[in-house]
Protein backbone atom coordinates (compact mmCIF):
# COMPACT_ATOMS: atom_id res chain seq x y z
CA UNK A 1 0.00 0.00 0.00
CA UNK A 2 1.09 3.22 -0.33
CA UNK A 3 1.88 6.24 2.00
CA UNK A 4 -1.04 8.38 0.61
CA UNK A 5 -3.26 5.24 0.75
CA UNK A 6 -2.52 4.38 4.71
CA UNK A 7 -2.91 7.98 5.88
CA UNK A 8 -6.38 8.28 3.67
CA UNK A 9 -7.26 4.66 5.42
CA UNK A 10 -6.40 6.17 9.15
CA UNK A 11 -7.94 9.75 8.48
CA UNK A 12 -11.03 7.87 7.66
CA UNK A 13 -11.52 5.76 10.70
CA UNK A 14 -10.12 8.74 12.86
CA UNK A 15 -12.03 11.96 12.70
CA UNK A 16 -9.51 13.55 14.48
CA UNK A 17 -6.84 13.70 12.17
CA UNK A 18 -5.67 16.53 10.06
CA UNK A 19 -3.63 16.59 6.91
CA UNK A 20 -1.70 19.61 6.60
CA UNK A 21 0.73 20.77 3.58
CA UNK A 22 2.86 23.60 2.94
CA UNK A 23 1.60 23.44 -0.50
CA UNK A 24 3.93 20.30 -1.12
CA UNK A 25 1.31 18.02 -2.77
CA UNK A 26 3.15 15.37 -4.09
CA UNK A 27 2.81 12.64 -1.38
CA UNK A 28 -0.57 13.23 -0.88
CA UNK A 29 -2.25 14.63 -4.37
CA UNK A 30 -4.93 12.57 -4.01
CA UNK A 31 -5.96 13.59 -0.39
CA UNK A 32 -8.00 16.49 -1.02
CA UNK A 33 -10.46 14.45 -2.81
CA UNK A 34 -10.89 12.23 0.22
CA UNK A 35 -10.38 13.97 2.86
CA UNK A 36 -12.20 17.44 2.08
CA UNK A 37 -11.90 20.03 4.78
CA UNK A 38 -9.66 17.49 6.70
CA UNK A 39 -6.67 18.59 4.25
CA UNK A 40 -5.18 22.05 4.45
CA UNK A 41 -2.62 23.67 2.46
CA UNK A 42 -1.01 26.55 4.13
CA UNK A 43 0.46 27.98 0.91
CA UNK A 44 4.37 28.10 1.40
CA UNK A 45 4.50 29.15 4.69
CA UNK A 46 6.18 26.48 6.84
CA UNK A 47 6.20 28.42 9.77
CA UNK A 48 2.61 28.73 9.86
CA UNK A 49 1.98 25.68 8.93
CA UNK A 50 3.76 24.12 12.12
CA UNK A 51 2.17 26.91 14.23
CA UNK A 52 -1.50 26.41 13.12
CA UNK A 53 -0.70 22.41 13.02
CA UNK A 54 -0.16 23.24 17.13
CA UNK A 55 -3.37 25.50 17.30
CA UNK A 56 -5.14 22.53 15.41
CA UNK A 57 -3.85 20.16 18.13
CA UNK A 58 -4.61 22.18 21.20
CA UNK A 59 -8.32 21.90 19.31
CA UNK A 60 -7.32 17.88 19.98
CA UNK A 61 -6.98 17.31 16.54
CA UNK A 62 -3.84 15.38 15.50
CA UNK A 63 -2.29 17.22 12.52
CA UNK A 64 -0.15 15.15 9.71
CA UNK A 65 1.78 17.60 8.66
CA UNK A 66 3.71 17.80 5.47
CA UNK A 67 6.81 19.77 3.92
CA UNK A 68 9.89 19.39 2.66
CA UNK A 69 12.44 18.19 5.37
CA UNK A 70 14.58 21.10 4.83
CA UNK A 71 12.30 23.51 4.76
CA UNK A 72 9.99 22.20 7.71
CA UNK A 73 13.11 21.34 10.02
CA UNK A 74 14.94 24.15 9.57
CA UNK A 75 12.97 27.41 8.77
CA UNK A 76 10.45 25.99 10.88
CA UNK A 77 12.68 25.02 13.43
CA UNK A 78 11.31 27.39 15.90
CA UNK A 79 7.98 26.57 15.94
CA UNK A 80 8.33 22.82 16.26
CA UNK A 81 10.72 23.63 18.98
CA UNK A 82 8.54 25.96 20.74
CA UNK A 83 4.78 25.55 19.43
CA UNK A 84 4.90 21.79 19.61
CA UNK A 85 7.98 21.08 21.44
CA UNK A 86 7.29 22.90 24.79
CA UNK A 87 3.47 21.97 24.47
CA UNK A 88 4.31 18.02 23.45
CA UNK A 89 1.45 18.60 21.13
CA UNK A 90 0.59 15.10 19.56
CA UNK A 91 1.72 17.13 16.19
CA UNK A 92 3.12 14.21 13.39
CA UNK A 93 5.72 16.28 11.05
CA UNK A 94 6.87 14.21 7.92
CA UNK A 95 10.05 15.75 5.85
CA UNK A 96 10.22 14.88 2.12
CA UNK A 97 13.55 14.60 0.34
CA UNK A 98 15.48 13.92 3.47
CA UNK A 99 19.53 13.27 3.06
CA UNK A 100 20.20 11.55 -0.47
CA UNK A 101 16.38 11.82 -1.82
CA UNK A 102 16.76 15.43 -2.24
CA UNK A 103 19.10 14.12 -5.48
CA UNK A 104 19.47 16.68 -7.72
CA UNK A 105 18.27 19.69 -5.81
CA UNK A 106 21.30 20.99 -4.53
CA UNK A 107 22.45 22.16 -1.05
CA UNK A 108 19.26 24.36 -0.34
CA UNK A 109 17.17 21.28 -0.77
CA UNK A 110 19.81 18.84 1.30
CA UNK A 111 18.54 18.02 4.56
CA UNK A 112 21.65 16.30 6.34
CA UNK A 113 21.34 17.90 10.36
CA UNK A 114 17.44 17.33 10.20
CA UNK A 115 17.29 14.45 12.44
CA UNK A 116 20.24 16.19 14.84
CA UNK A 117 17.97 19.13 14.91
CA UNK A 118 14.61 16.94 15.77
CA UNK A 119 16.20 14.62 18.29
CA UNK A 120 17.77 17.66 20.40
CA UNK A 121 13.81 18.70 20.84
CA UNK A 122 12.67 17.59 24.64
CA UNK A 123 9.60 14.85 23.90
CA UNK A 124 10.26 14.87 20.21
CA UNK A 125 10.54 11.42 18.59
CA UNK A 126 12.43 11.11 15.49
CA UNK A 127 11.10 7.38 12.52
CA UNK A 128 13.51 7.12 9.61
CA UNK A 129 11.49 3.94 7.98
CA UNK A 130 13.47 2.05 5.51
CA UNK A 131 11.07 1.98 2.48
CA UNK A 132 7.37 2.44 1.67
CA UNK A 133 6.48 -0.37 3.68
CA UNK A 134 7.94 0.45 6.79
CA UNK A 135 6.54 4.27 6.69
CA UNK A 136 3.13 2.94 5.79
CA UNK A 137 3.49 -0.05 8.63
CA UNK A 138 5.02 2.86 11.06
CA UNK A 139 1.88 5.56 10.19
CA UNK A 140 -0.68 4.05 12.28
CA UNK A 141 1.14 3.88 15.74
CA UNK A 142 2.66 7.35 15.35
CA UNK A 143 -0.94 8.98 14.31
CA UNK A 144 -1.88 7.16 17.68
CA UNK A 145 1.17 7.76 19.76
CA UNK A 146 0.03 10.98 21.94
CA UNK A 147 3.73 12.84 21.44
CA UNK A 148 5.45 14.92 18.62
CA UNK A 149 7.07 12.91 15.76
CA UNK A 150 9.58 13.86 12.94
CA UNK A 151 8.95 11.41 10.47
CA UNK A 152 12.30 11.24 7.27
CA UNK A 153 9.55 10.17 4.13
CA UNK A 154 10.86 7.85 2.50
CA UNK A 155 8.51 5.83 -0.19
CA UNK A 156 11.08 3.64 -1.85
CA UNK A 157 10.48 0.34 -2.41
CA UNK A 158 11.23 -2.13 0.26
CA UNK A 159 14.89 -4.57 -0.99
CA UNK A 160 13.34 -7.13 1.45
CA UNK A 161 10.93 -8.05 3.42
CA UNK A 162 9.98 -7.08 6.84
CA UNK A 163 9.48 -9.61 9.36
CA UNK A 164 9.47 -7.35 12.75
CA UNK A 165 6.23 -5.53 13.38
CA UNK A 166 7.18 -2.00 14.10
CA UNK A 167 7.29 -0.67 17.50
CA UNK A 168 9.05 2.96 18.28
CA UNK A 169 12.38 1.94 19.64
CA UNK A 170 13.03 -1.29 18.76
CA UNK A 171 15.39 -1.93 15.70
CA UNK A 172 14.87 -4.63 13.13
CA UNK A 173 17.74 -6.92 13.18
CA UNK A 174 17.75 -8.28 9.27
CA UNK A 175 20.71 -10.08 9.10
CA UNK A 176 22.89 -11.90 11.74
CA UNK A 177 26.70 -11.66 12.29
CA UNK A 178 29.48 -11.11 14.70
CA UNK A 179 32.27 -9.94 12.82
CA UNK A 180 30.58 -6.42 11.97
CA UNK A 181 27.10 -4.73 12.73
CA UNK A 182 26.24 -2.01 10.17
CA UNK A 183 23.50 0.22 11.61
CA UNK A 184 21.25 2.31 9.83
CA UNK A 185 18.29 3.51 8.43
CA UNK A 186 16.19 5.23 6.35
CA UNK A 187 17.44 5.15 2.46
CA UNK A 188 20.52 3.76 2.48
CA UNK A 189 19.09 0.35 4.44
CA UNK A 190 18.78 -1.31 0.87
CA UNK A 191 22.55 -0.52 0.33
CA UNK A 192 23.62 -1.96 3.21
CA UNK A 193 21.26 -4.87 2.86
CA UNK A 194 23.82 -5.13 -0.87
CA UNK A 195 26.57 -4.52 1.47
CA UNK A 196 25.90 -6.76 3.48
CA UNK A 197 25.19 -9.50 1.24
CA UNK A 198 28.30 -8.68 -0.60
CA UNK A 199 30.55 -8.89 3.05
CA UNK A 200 29.26 -12.05 3.97
CA UNK A 201 29.93 -13.27 0.46
CA UNK A 202 33.45 -12.28 1.20
CA UNK A 203 33.52 -14.08 4.76
CA UNK A 204 32.93 -11.35 7.00
CA UNK A 205 29.70 -12.22 9.39
CA UNK A 206 27.78 -9.17 9.33
CA UNK A 207 24.69 -7.70 11.02
CA UNK A 208 22.29 -5.35 9.58
CA UNK A 209 20.43 -3.54 11.96
CA UNK A 210 17.88 -1.12 10.56
CA UNK A 211 17.54 1.19 13.62
CA UNK A 212 13.66 2.29 12.14
CA UNK A 213 13.90 4.68 14.76
CA UNK A 214 16.58 7.24 16.14
CA UNK A 215 14.46 8.47 18.78
CA UNK A 216 13.76 6.54 20.89
CA UNK A 217 16.46 4.62 19.97
CA UNK A 218 17.15 1.13 20.71
CA UNK A 219 20.11 1.17 22.95
CA UNK A 220 19.67 -2.90 23.76
CA UNK A 221 20.49 -3.52 19.88
CA UNK A 222 23.66 -0.75 19.71
CA UNK A 223 25.10 -2.31 23.26
CA UNK A 224 24.30 -5.89 21.75
CA UNK A 225 25.78 -5.16 18.81
CA UNK A 226 28.92 -3.71 20.73
CA UNK A 227 29.55 -6.53 23.16
CA UNK A 228 28.73 -9.28 20.11
CA UNK A 229 30.53 -8.17 17.11
CA UNK A 230 34.37 -6.50 16.49
CA UNK A 231 33.23 -3.21 15.43
CA UNK A 232 30.20 -1.04 14.56
CA UNK A 233 29.49 1.01 11.22
CA UNK A 234 27.36 3.33 11.31
CA UNK A 235 25.90 4.07 7.69
CA UNK A 236 23.62 6.79 7.12
CA UNK A 237 22.96 9.61 5.17
CA UNK A 238 23.15 12.52 7.31
CA UNK A 239 25.97 15.07 8.39
CA UNK A 240 28.92 13.21 11.10
CA UNK A 241 27.84 15.26 13.44
CA UNK A 242 24.45 14.54 15.59
CA UNK A 243 22.86 11.77 13.94
CA UNK A 244 23.80 7.92 14.35
CA UNK A 245 27.27 7.96 14.86
CA UNK A 246 27.02 10.37 17.60
CA UNK A 247 24.09 8.47 18.97
CA UNK A 248 25.96 5.52 19.22
CA UNK A 249 28.96 7.31 20.73
CA UNK A 250 26.42 8.73 23.29
CA UNK A 251 25.38 5.67 24.25
CA UNK A 252 28.56 3.86 24.80
CA UNK A 253 29.50 6.42 27.00
CA UNK A 254 26.41 6.15 28.99
CA UNK A 255 26.96 2.46 29.58
CA UNK A 256 30.83 2.96 30.08
CA UNK A 257 31.92 0.93 27.65
CA UNK A 258 34.38 1.27 25.13
CA UNK A 259 33.32 0.62 20.95
CA UNK A 260 34.88 0.18 17.56
CA UNK A 261 33.34 2.69 15.90
CA UNK A 262 33.72 3.52 12.32
CA UNK A 263 31.07 6.14 11.45
CA UNK A 264 29.99 6.52 7.50
CA UNK A 265 28.00 9.72 7.11
CA UNK A 266 28.34 12.91 5.04
CA UNK A 267 31.28 14.90 6.04
CA UNK A 268 30.55 18.80 6.59
CA UNK A 269 29.98 19.67 3.27
CA UNK A 270 27.08 19.33 0.85
CA UNK A 271 26.78 16.31 -1.21
CA UNK A 272 27.49 16.05 -4.90
CA UNK A 273 23.48 16.85 -6.44
CA UNK A 274 22.49 14.67 -8.75
CA UNK A 275 20.21 11.49 -9.48
CA UNK A 276 19.93 9.30 -6.80
CA UNK A 277 22.05 6.29 -8.15
CA UNK A 278 24.75 8.63 -9.28
CA UNK A 279 24.76 10.63 -6.07
CA UNK A 280 25.28 7.18 -4.11
CA UNK A 281 27.94 6.33 -6.52
CA UNK A 282 29.84 9.54 -5.52
CA UNK A 283 29.82 10.19 -2.78
CA UNK A 284 30.68 6.19 -1.78
CA UNK A 285 27.49 4.83 -0.87
CA UNK A 286 26.52 2.04 -3.27
CA UNK A 287 25.74 -1.16 -1.83
CA UNK A 288 29.24 -2.24 -3.44
CA UNK A 289 30.93 0.80 -2.52
CA UNK A 290 29.97 0.60 1.49
CA UNK A 291 30.95 -3.07 1.37
CA UNK A 292 34.75 -2.22 0.47
CA UNK A 293 34.77 0.81 2.79
CA UNK A 294 32.96 -1.79 5.71
CA UNK A 295 35.84 -4.44 4.71
CA UNK A 296 38.94 -2.20 4.88
CA UNK A 297 37.52 -0.52 8.25
CA UNK A 298 37.05 -4.49 9.18
CA UNK A 299 40.15 -5.36 8.09
CA UNK A 300 42.38 -2.44 9.80
CA UNK A 301 40.00 -3.16 13.35
CA UNK A 302 40.78 -7.25 13.43
CA UNK A 303 44.13 -7.07 11.38
CA UNK A 304 43.13 -9.49 8.92
CA UNK A 305 45.53 -9.30 6.12
CA UNK A 306 44.41 -12.03 3.73
CA UNK A 307 41.40 -14.14 3.01
CA UNK A 308 38.62 -10.73 2.42
CA UNK A 309 38.41 -10.19 -0.96
CA UNK A 310 35.57 -8.13 -1.40
CA UNK B 1 -22.66 51.89 28.29
CA UNK B 2 -24.24 53.29 31.38
CA UNK B 3 -21.58 55.01 34.25
CA UNK B 4 -22.25 51.91 36.43
CA UNK B 5 -20.74 49.71 33.98
CA UNK B 6 -18.03 52.49 33.08
CA UNK B 7 -17.27 52.49 37.15
CA UNK B 8 -17.52 48.74 37.66
CA UNK B 9 -14.68 48.70 34.43
CA UNK B 10 -12.49 51.40 35.81
CA UNK B 11 -11.96 50.08 39.29
CA UNK B 12 -11.70 46.28 37.72
CA UNK B 13 -8.44 48.10 35.36
CA UNK B 14 -7.36 49.80 38.82
CA UNK B 15 -6.74 46.65 40.55
CA UNK B 16 -5.36 44.85 37.66
CA UNK B 17 -2.87 47.70 37.56
CA UNK B 18 -2.11 47.33 41.33
CA UNK B 19 -1.45 44.08 40.78
CA UNK B 20 0.66 44.36 37.67
CA UNK B 21 3.19 46.98 39.82
CA UNK B 22 3.28 44.59 42.54
CA UNK B 23 4.31 42.34 40.16
CA UNK B 24 7.19 44.46 38.94
CA UNK B 25 8.66 44.91 42.46
CA UNK B 26 11.06 42.56 43.64
CA UNK B 27 12.64 40.64 40.33
CA UNK B 28 10.38 43.00 37.96
CA UNK B 29 8.29 42.54 35.01
CA UNK B 30 7.30 44.06 31.72
CA UNK B 31 5.74 46.86 33.18
CA UNK B 32 5.18 49.38 30.36
CA UNK B 33 3.36 46.71 27.64
CA UNK B 34 1.18 45.25 30.41
CA UNK B 35 0.09 48.48 31.63
CA UNK B 36 -0.69 49.53 28.08
CA UNK B 37 -3.43 46.71 27.16
CA UNK B 38 -4.50 46.20 30.95
CA UNK B 39 -7.87 48.30 29.87
CA UNK B 40 -8.52 45.53 26.93
CA UNK B 41 -7.73 42.67 28.52
CA UNK B 42 -9.97 43.46 31.45
CA UNK B 43 -12.81 44.94 28.91
CA UNK B 44 -12.30 41.51 27.25
CA UNK B 45 -12.85 39.34 30.34
CA UNK B 46 -15.68 41.14 31.16
CA UNK B 47 -17.85 41.99 28.70
CA UNK B 48 -16.87 40.31 25.37
CA UNK B 49 -14.97 36.41 26.17
CA UNK B 50 -17.24 33.26 26.55
CA UNK B 51 -15.37 31.75 29.08
CA UNK B 52 -15.17 31.44 32.63
CA UNK B 53 -13.31 29.72 35.32
CA UNK B 54 -15.71 26.80 34.90
CA UNK B 55 -16.05 26.64 31.16
CA UNK B 56 -12.06 27.31 30.39
CA UNK B 57 -11.55 23.83 29.12
CA UNK B 58 -14.49 23.72 26.71
CA UNK B 59 -14.57 23.96 23.07
CA UNK B 60 -17.07 26.20 22.97
CA UNK B 61 -15.15 28.82 24.70
CA UNK B 62 -13.49 31.96 22.79
CA UNK B 63 -9.82 32.30 22.95
CA UNK B 64 -7.60 34.76 24.32
CA UNK B 65 -3.92 34.24 23.07
CA UNK B 66 -1.48 36.73 24.04
CA UNK B 67 1.03 37.08 20.96
CA UNK B 68 3.67 39.16 22.31
CA UNK B 69 3.55 37.62 25.70
CA UNK B 70 5.80 39.77 27.93
CA UNK B 71 2.45 41.42 28.79
CA UNK B 72 1.29 38.76 31.01
CA UNK B 73 1.27 40.53 34.02
CA UNK B 74 -1.92 42.12 32.99
CA UNK B 75 -3.53 38.70 32.26
CA UNK B 76 -2.53 37.32 35.61
CA UNK B 77 -4.07 40.29 37.41
CA UNK B 78 -6.94 40.03 35.07
CA UNK B 79 -7.80 36.04 35.41
CA UNK B 80 -7.41 36.78 39.53
CA UNK B 81 -10.23 39.69 38.77
CA UNK B 82 -12.53 36.88 37.33
CA UNK B 83 -11.61 34.15 39.78
CA UNK B 84 -9.29 31.72 37.40
CA UNK B 85 -6.52 31.92 39.77
CA UNK B 86 -6.40 32.73 43.40
CA UNK B 87 -5.44 36.52 43.76
CA UNK B 88 -2.89 34.52 46.88
CA UNK B 89 -1.30 33.10 43.65
CA UNK B 90 0.40 36.31 42.43
CA UNK B 91 2.69 36.33 45.54
CA UNK B 92 3.94 33.58 43.86
CA UNK B 93 5.71 35.34 40.91
CA UNK B 94 8.55 34.80 39.44
CA UNK B 95 8.65 31.85 42.38
CA UNK B 96 10.32 28.79 41.20
CA UNK B 97 7.78 26.79 42.78
CA UNK B 98 4.89 28.39 40.51
CA UNK B 99 4.27 28.74 36.52
CA UNK B 100 4.18 32.74 37.03
CA UNK B 101 6.90 34.46 35.51
CA UNK B 102 7.79 37.24 32.56
CA UNK B 103 6.08 34.81 29.92
CA UNK B 104 2.93 32.54 29.79
CA UNK B 105 2.45 29.36 30.26
CA UNK B 106 -0.39 27.11 30.25
CA UNK B 107 -0.31 25.55 33.70
CA UNK B 108 -1.58 28.87 34.77
CA UNK B 109 -5.57 28.02 34.65
CA UNK B 110 -7.26 30.64 31.81
CA UNK B 111 -3.70 31.13 30.43
CA UNK B 112 -4.30 29.41 26.85
CA UNK B 113 -0.60 29.03 25.77
CA UNK B 114 2.82 29.89 26.38
CA UNK B 115 4.11 32.50 24.40
CA UNK B 116 6.94 35.38 24.23
CA UNK B 117 8.66 34.50 21.01
CA UNK B 118 7.15 37.34 18.87
CA UNK B 119 5.06 36.40 15.57
CA UNK B 120 3.96 32.55 16.62
CA UNK B 121 0.73 33.00 18.17
CA UNK B 122 -1.20 34.10 14.89
CA UNK B 123 -0.37 30.79 13.34
CA UNK B 124 -1.61 28.65 16.57
CA UNK B 125 -4.44 31.09 16.81
CA UNK B 126 -5.20 30.58 13.20
CA UNK B 127 -4.77 26.69 13.60
CA UNK B 128 -7.21 26.89 16.19
CA UNK B 129 -10.13 29.13 14.26
CA UNK B 130 -9.79 27.20 11.55
CA UNK B 131 -10.95 23.93 13.50
CA UNK B 132 -13.71 26.29 15.08
CA UNK B 133 -14.81 26.98 11.43
CA UNK B 134 -14.17 23.28 10.24
CA UNK B 135 -16.32 21.92 13.14
CA UNK B 136 -19.12 24.54 13.02
CA UNK B 137 -18.39 26.63 16.08
CA UNK B 138 -19.59 29.62 16.77
CA UNK B 139 -16.86 30.69 19.51
CA UNK B 140 -14.04 33.46 18.63
CA UNK B 141 -10.20 33.67 18.58
CA UNK B 142 -8.77 36.92 19.73
CA UNK B 143 -5.08 37.42 19.86
CA UNK B 144 -3.39 40.25 21.32
CA UNK B 145 -0.24 41.16 19.43
CA UNK B 146 2.46 43.87 20.16
CA UNK B 147 2.90 47.02 17.47
CA UNK B 148 6.90 45.83 17.16
CA UNK B 149 5.49 42.25 17.12
CA UNK B 150 4.75 43.13 13.73
CA UNK B 151 8.14 43.54 12.66
CA UNK B 152 7.86 39.70 12.29
CA UNK B 153 7.38 38.32 9.35
CA UNK B 154 4.96 35.49 10.17
CA UNK B 155 2.30 37.77 11.44
CA UNK B 156 1.81 38.60 7.62
CA UNK B 157 2.02 34.93 6.58
CA UNK B 158 -1.02 34.26 9.02
CA UNK B 159 -2.45 37.19 7.56
CA UNK B 160 -2.58 36.69 4.33
CA UNK B 161 -4.13 32.95 4.89
CA UNK B 162 -6.60 34.18 7.61
CA UNK B 163 -7.63 36.40 4.91
CA UNK B 164 -7.55 33.45 1.99
CA UNK B 165 -9.83 31.39 4.60
CA UNK B 166 -12.18 34.16 5.49
CA UNK B 167 -11.63 33.71 9.58
CA UNK B 168 -14.07 35.75 10.41
CA UNK B 169 -13.90 34.44 13.95
CA UNK B 170 -10.31 35.69 14.41
CA UNK B 171 -9.50 39.08 15.57
CA UNK B 172 -6.30 40.80 16.05
CA UNK B 173 -5.90 43.18 19.06
CA UNK B 174 -2.73 45.16 18.32
CA UNK B 175 -1.70 47.03 21.20
CA UNK B 176 -0.50 50.10 19.80
CA UNK B 177 1.75 51.59 22.62
CA UNK B 178 4.13 52.88 20.11
CA UNK B 179 7.16 51.40 21.26
CA UNK B 180 9.17 48.36 20.98
CA UNK B 181 11.58 47.28 23.18
CA UNK B 182 14.02 49.85 23.21
CA UNK B 183 12.66 52.58 20.96
CA UNK B 184 9.57 54.31 19.22
CA UNK B 185 8.21 51.76 16.19
CA UNK B 186 7.99 54.66 14.13
CA UNK B 187 11.80 55.70 14.72
CA UNK B 188 12.90 52.13 13.57
CA UNK B 189 10.91 50.38 10.87
CA UNK B 190 7.84 52.82 10.57
CA UNK B 191 4.96 51.01 10.53
CA UNK B 192 1.61 53.15 9.40
CA UNK B 193 -0.54 53.04 8.28
CA UNK B 194 -1.31 49.73 9.80
CA UNK B 195 -4.62 49.32 8.76
CA UNK B 196 -4.42 50.37 5.40
CA UNK B 197 -1.55 47.55 5.70
CA UNK B 198 -4.25 44.47 6.49
CA UNK B 199 -6.76 46.09 4.86
CA UNK B 200 -4.71 45.60 1.59
CA UNK B 201 -4.24 41.29 3.01
CA UNK B 202 -8.02 41.13 3.30
CA UNK B 203 -8.34 42.00 6.65
CA UNK B 204 -11.68 44.71 8.29
CA UNK B 205 -10.13 47.01 10.21
CA UNK B 206 -10.71 49.85 12.86
CA UNK B 207 -9.23 51.66 15.07
CA UNK B 208 -9.88 52.85 18.53
CA UNK B 209 -8.59 54.71 21.73
CA UNK B 210 -7.46 51.59 23.91
CA UNK B 211 -7.91 52.84 27.42
CA UNK B 212 -11.86 54.03 26.14
CA UNK B 213 -14.05 51.32 27.36
CA UNK B 214 -17.44 52.76 25.34
CA UNK B 215 -15.27 52.94 22.17
CA UNK B 216 -14.40 49.30 22.76
CA UNK B 217 -17.90 48.31 23.79
CA UNK B 218 -19.09 49.72 19.96
CA UNK B 219 -16.17 48.20 18.58
CA UNK B 220 -16.16 44.58 20.14
CA UNK B 221 -19.85 44.20 20.46
CA UNK B 222 -20.20 44.37 16.44
CA UNK B 223 -17.61 41.90 15.51
CA UNK B 224 -16.80 40.47 12.69
CA UNK B 225 -16.08 44.03 10.96
CA UNK B 226 -16.87 42.50 7.73
CA UNK B 227 -18.76 38.54 7.38
CA UNK B 228 -16.02 36.69 5.48
CA UNK B 229 -13.29 38.51 7.02
CA UNK B 230 -10.49 38.50 9.47
CA UNK B 231 -10.92 41.71 12.41
CA UNK B 232 -7.80 43.80 12.78
CA UNK B 233 -8.18 46.26 15.97
CA UNK B 234 -5.88 48.76 15.99
CA UNK B 235 -5.71 50.15 20.07
CA UNK B 236 -3.89 53.33 19.89
CA UNK B 237 -2.87 52.86 23.86
CA UNK B 238 0.09 54.57 26.59
CA UNK B 239 2.96 52.99 27.18
CA UNK B 240 3.25 52.61 31.09
CA UNK B 241 -0.74 53.76 31.21
CA UNK B 242 -1.97 54.58 35.27
CA UNK B 243 1.66 55.60 36.30
CA UNK B 244 2.38 58.97 34.82
CA UNK B 245 5.87 58.40 35.84
CA UNK B 246 6.39 55.49 33.66
CA UNK B 247 3.89 56.57 30.36
CA UNK B 248 5.62 57.24 27.11
CA UNK B 249 9.28 56.04 28.48
CA UNK B 250 11.35 54.22 26.25
CA UNK B 251 13.44 53.09 29.73
CA UNK B 252 10.69 52.28 31.54
CA UNK B 253 10.21 48.66 29.81
CA UNK B 254 11.20 46.57 32.29
CA UNK B 255 11.45 47.91 35.56
CA UNK B 256 12.15 46.07 39.10
CA UNK B 257 10.67 48.15 41.66
CA UNK B 258 12.15 49.12 45.13
CA UNK B 259 9.61 48.49 48.44
CA UNK B 260 9.47 52.27 48.63
CA UNK B 261 9.14 52.80 45.02
CA UNK B 262 6.06 50.12 44.66
CA UNK B 263 4.82 52.35 47.65
CA UNK B 264 4.93 55.60 46.17
CA UNK B 265 3.63 54.40 42.73
CA UNK B 266 0.32 52.33 44.22
CA UNK B 267 -0.26 55.82 45.42
CA UNK B 268 0.28 57.35 42.16
CA UNK B 269 -2.15 54.87 40.48
CA UNK B 270 -5.04 56.07 42.56
CA UNK B 271 -4.02 59.56 42.03
CA UNK B 272 -1.07 60.51 44.57
CA UNK B 273 1.88 62.80 42.91
CA UNK B 274 4.32 61.47 40.58
CA UNK B 275 6.95 58.87 41.90
CA UNK B 276 10.37 60.17 41.51
CA UNK B 277 12.04 56.47 40.08
CA UNK B 278 15.40 55.40 40.88
CA UNK B 279 14.98 52.16 39.21
CA UNK B 280 15.44 51.75 35.64
CA UNK B 281 14.90 49.50 33.24
CA UNK B 282 16.44 46.23 33.45
CA UNK B 283 18.31 44.80 30.24
CA UNK B 284 16.69 42.11 29.32
CA UNK B 285 16.78 42.44 25.67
Amino acid sequence: MTYEGRLAEIAESNADVVVMTAENRAAIRNLPTRLGSRFIDVGIAEQTLVGAAAGFALRGRVPVVHALATFLTMRAFEFIRTDVGVARLPVKLVGAFAGFLSEANGPTHQALEDLSLMRGIPGMNVCCPADEDEMTEALASIVENDAPWYIRYNAQKPAFRHQAAFVPGIAEVVTEGTDVALLTYGCLTRECYDAARRLADAGIATRLVNMRTLKPVDEAAILRAAHETSLIVTVEDHFAIGGLATIVAEVAAANAIGVRLHAIALPGRWFTPALLTDVLECEGFSGEQLARRVAAAFRSTSRITGGVHV
Amino acid sequence: MTADAQAALSSRAVRVRERIIRMAAGGGCFIGASLSCADLVVFLYASILNVAPRTRASKDRDYLFLSKGHDVPALYGTLAEFGFIDEKRLDHHLAPHDSIYWHPNRAVPGVEFHSGSLGHLPAVALGVAMDIQMSGGSNRVFVILGDGELNEGTVWEAALLAAARHLDNLVFVVDRNGFQANVRTEDLVPLEPIEAKFAAFGWATTRIDGHDFEAMERCFGCLPIERGKPSVIVADTVRGKGLPSIEHRADRWFVAFTNDELTALIDELHGGAETVLASHTRMVR
